[in-house]
């Protein structure tokens, strides 16, 4: 297999607890692999190591090895915030900016990497808005504030915020839980358009979802990796008898 | 591990099949009776069967299809009710060979006999046989015994192939006789496509226990062997 975004040997750590206990696994280019388990069992925190969020909690730490495009983002020198652009994250509940317009949402991280052209702010914004699917429901109002969208809406400016810098990979965790199911069925629809242009990883509660969207699932138990394969393989026959009892709503 | 609601309703979509099965059963038992026995009366039960076989087909049908659609099942739980809807079909299909081999032994109790019945009444309990253990290894779970259908309709195949010539050679020597020796020939292919649907019944059992497709794929040569009539 051929992995954009490689994990070798991943723990991660809050103090002295280990949440996430040496998982390697790939993520292969122009695929959307959901991640699935139930609460706690270290699926956010997994993600959240894959563009070095989880060192941003007091006390967290993480080791091992995660390559993208073959470099280790965890090597010394690496800079986060340069990591975090080229591996965009997109959280569960849409967290706009506040103060900015829709507009400045979109390209709040290009004027933060000192892109001025207006020009090229105006066209990344439209086309950033196209991809998310966002654009024909706000062009005419841009100079709106980010927050006065529906909250199916607010998580698309997010996405295309997340789309603007041109990140390689995508990584969502629960993108829908808090939206009604025509917004999850628009962001699902553009997660599998989206997936030409970036790798995806997404965490979810929604079988059903990881079931539609994804090519491949990873079921996480305990912080152990315990099957990752094919979705339409796992989701018919699963290899692990955990995995069964999970998808199964069997555990209790 | 914890029960849930959706197991409740596995367990009564069951008991509907293995239900359904039973009037199969009876209803090839006797059409079995009528031919052997040529008694007219068990025809009138074959009919009776067929209408709660297909009633039976119906009201699971629709379980299948609301369980599908309100519970959105996977992994197991999605193979189980795949092959109960696969399943309910082909007891749905024996229930008329059912009729079928009524229809026939009616017209073959009209006249005289053909000849003495050696043949057929064992592939009766063949084919019998078959229907019964399929729906047992589904109700177990049984892989053992689903590969032995699947192998028992080889058995079943080739007495009906025996039951072809032999009639042929009768119906060569005595012309007068082709619509009394057709008869038994449809009988005979009507236990044989029952003996087909009870495999399909098998394969679907190994499918809804470990998800392998075993359709149309080779059995061994040996087994094969062993089991001729």
């Amino acid at each position: 297999m051929n992995s954009i975004l490689e994990v070798q040997n991943l723990n991660a750590m809050f103090g002295s607890n280990l949440a996430v206990k040496d998982i390697s696994l790939g993520f292969e280019a122009n695929t959307v692999t959901a991640i699935i388990g139930p609460s706690g069992c270290g699926k956010s925190t997994f993600i959240r190591c894959l563009n070095r969020l989880h060192e941003e909690v007091p006390d967290a730490s993480a080791k091992g090895r995660v390559l993208l495009e073959g470099s280790d983002i965890y090597a010394t020198g690496v800079d986060p915030v340069m990591i975090r652009r080229k591996i965009g994250m997109v959280f569960q509940k849409p967290n706009p900016f506040p103060s900015l317009s829709v507009f400045d949402n979109v390209v709040a991280g290009l004027k933060l990497a000192g892109v001025r052209n207006r020009s090229i702010l105006s066209e990344v914004t439209e086309r950033s808005l196209k991809l998310a699917a966002l654009w024909d429901e706000v062009k005419d109002k841009l100079n709106a504030p980010g927050t006065s969208l529906s909250g199916g809406q607010q998580q698309r400016l997010c996405i295309a915020r997340a789309l603007a810098v041109e990140p390689t990979v995508l990584l969502m965790d629960e993108p829908t839980s808090a939206l009604d199911p025509i917004s999850t069925a628009k962001i699902e629809e553009l997660m599998v358009g989206l997936k030409q242009k970036v790798t995806i990883v997404i965490v979810t509660h929604n079988m059903q979802q990881a079931a539609r969207i994804s090519n491949r699932t990873a079921f996480f138990l305990l912080g152990e990796l315990v099957e990752f394969g094919e979705t339409s393989r796992v989701f018919t026959a699963p290899s692990e008898i955990r995995t069964e009892h999970y998808i199964t709503g069997r555990f209790g | 591990m914890m029960e849930r609601h959706f197991d409740v309703s596995l367990r009564d979509l069951k008991e509907q099949l293995v239900s359904m099965a039973g009037s199969v059963e009876r209803a090839i038992e006797n059409a079995t009776e009528a031919l052997t026995a040529r008694d007219r009366s068990k025809i009138e039960n074959v009919y009776e069967l067929e209408k709660k076989v297909n009633q039976a087909h119906i009201n699971i049908d629709d379980a299948c299809v609301k369980l599908l659609a309100l519970q959105q099942p996977l992994a197991a739980d999605l193979r189980l009710i795949v092959a109960v809807l696969k399943i309910n079909t082909d007891l749905e299909r024996m229930g008329d060979q059912a009729v079928n081999i009524a229809h026939n032994t009616e017209r073959y109790i009209n006249d005289l006999p053909l000849k003495p019945l050696i043949d057929l009444p064992v592939m009766f309990i063949e084919a019998r046989h078959m229907v019964r253990e399929a729906i047992d290894s589904f109700v177990r779970r049984d892989m053992q015994l689903a590969r032995a259908v699947m192998l028992r309709d080889d058995r079943v195949d080739a007495l009906k192939n025996k039951i072809f010539r032999d009639v042929l050679d009768h119906i060569k020597a005595s012309p007068d006789q082709i619509e009394q020796g057709l008869s038994l020939i449809l009988i005979a292919r009507n236990l044989e496509r029952i003996g087909d649907h009870a495999t399909n019944i098998a394969e679907d059992v190994i499918f809804a226990i470990t998800g392998e497709d075993v359709r149309h794929s080779p059995r061994p040569e040996s087994i094969k062997e062993a089991l001729k009539p």
